[in-house]
């Protein structure tokens, strides 16, 4: 039997929340072993960082900013509808979650170019 | 007069069997089903009782979507003339369309899904305020007829268990907001515990196909603050 279907917005909100979640999970080692370079091998972080001006890396910058703004948003949306008295408008305040994450990566994408 | 053919699927114990069903203008998903069984094979199981969404006993999966199949018009689930017909999804089945609902009120029970009282009938009757902010709780979850159509909706369900489940757990807080039940802490302890409240991730589905229009997903997040509060209220 498959799975009933899922798109409605909570079940969309949830699992953007979920998946951006786990991405910045494995991000994180990959941002760890840059930033410690400052320390062991600070030449060797200047030519890392010289590859922030290639678009690709830009782009994948883009992505990282939309998952930590998504990430987050999703997050005070959850913290909202949990902790603080019902309210019947949450679909849009998920649409508002996602919009505001665009929004906030979007600007950041313009500004990166 | 039948106005065409319908291609019925229907999910049964030696695999998917199609059926072709006469199509009218004003029929149900419950309506075909029916008409299989009348007309086509006697031996197929699905189970009914009141036909007008009342009893909560007709849910199935129809084109993967759980729904109370009685008051579920035809138009509703397909554009074309394709149904395919299951039976509810994270119950045990029986026989073809009827599940086993043993576990769905088993664990309304575990949840404390039953009346608390302390009056006997010699008590004068309680006056309960209709506007307090308690009873306006409570009264959105009392037309909850059982039929498991959010309890087939559930991923938290499938993927648990052990989870009480959105039917079970509404009821707890519609009793957690009766000023007539006295167990309230019997309550909290009950939702509070691996199978919990807690276990939900806010999917909504319950409240998306709930076909009452009621609001588990709510119900459930208001058990996570009182059961919150009691546990720092306890911790002090």
């Amino acid at each position: 039997m498959k799975a009933p279907a899922r798109a409605h917005p909570l079940w969309i909100a949830y699992i953007v929340h979920r998946l951006s979640g786990v991405a910045l999970a494995a991000f994180l080692p990959l941002h760890f072993w840059v930033l410690a370079m400052a320390v062991s091998e600070p030449g060797r972080l200047d030519g890392f960082l010289a590859m922030t001006e290639a678009t690709a890396v830009k782009f994948a910058e883009f992505g990282l900013v939309f998952l930590l703004a998504v990430h987050m948003f999703g997050g005070l949306r959850l913290l909202a509808l949990e902790w603080l008295p019902w309210r019947p408008a949450q679909k849009s305040l998920a649409a508002g979650a996602a919009a505001l994450s665009f929004l906030i990566a979007g600007a950041f994408f313009l500004q990166a170019v | 007069m039948p106005t065409g053919v319908l291609n019925v699927t229907i999910d049964r114990d030696g695999g998917a069997e199609r059926f072709e069903v006469p199509a009218y203008d004003n029929q149900t998903v419950l309506d075909v089903v029916s008409w299989v069984q009348q007309h086509a094979d006697p031996t197929l199981s699905y189970r009914f009782a009141c036909r007008v969404g009342m009893c909560g006993s007709c849910a199935m999966m129809v084109n993967d979507v759980p729904r109370w199949t009685c008051r579920t018009h035809v138009s509703k689930v397909t554009d074309g003339a394709d149904i395919h017909i299951g039976p509810l999804r994270n119950l045990p089945v029986i026989k073809d369309l009827a599940v086993d609902m043993d576990p769905f009120f088993d664990k309304w029970i575990a949840a404390e899904g039953v009346h608390h009282g302390a009056l006997t009938r010699d008590d004068p009757i309680a006056r309960v305020d209709a506007v307090s902010v308690g009873r306006v709780e409570a009264n959105a979850g009392i037309e909850c007829i059982n039929c498991s159509v959010c309890y087939a909706a559930c991923d938290t369900v499938t993927g648990n268990a052990d989870y009480l489940g959105p039917a079970a757990l509404q009821r707890a807080w519609t009793l957690l907001n009766d000023a007539k039940d006295e167990a309230r802490q019997d309550i909290l302890d009950a939702v509070s515990g691996s199978g919990g409240c807690h276990n939900c991730h806010s999917m909504g589905s319950c409240t998306a196909y709930c076909p009452n229009d009621l609001d588990p997903m709510s119900a459930i997040a208001g058990l996570k603050r009182e059961t919150a509060k009691n546990f720092f209220r306890r911790g002090r």
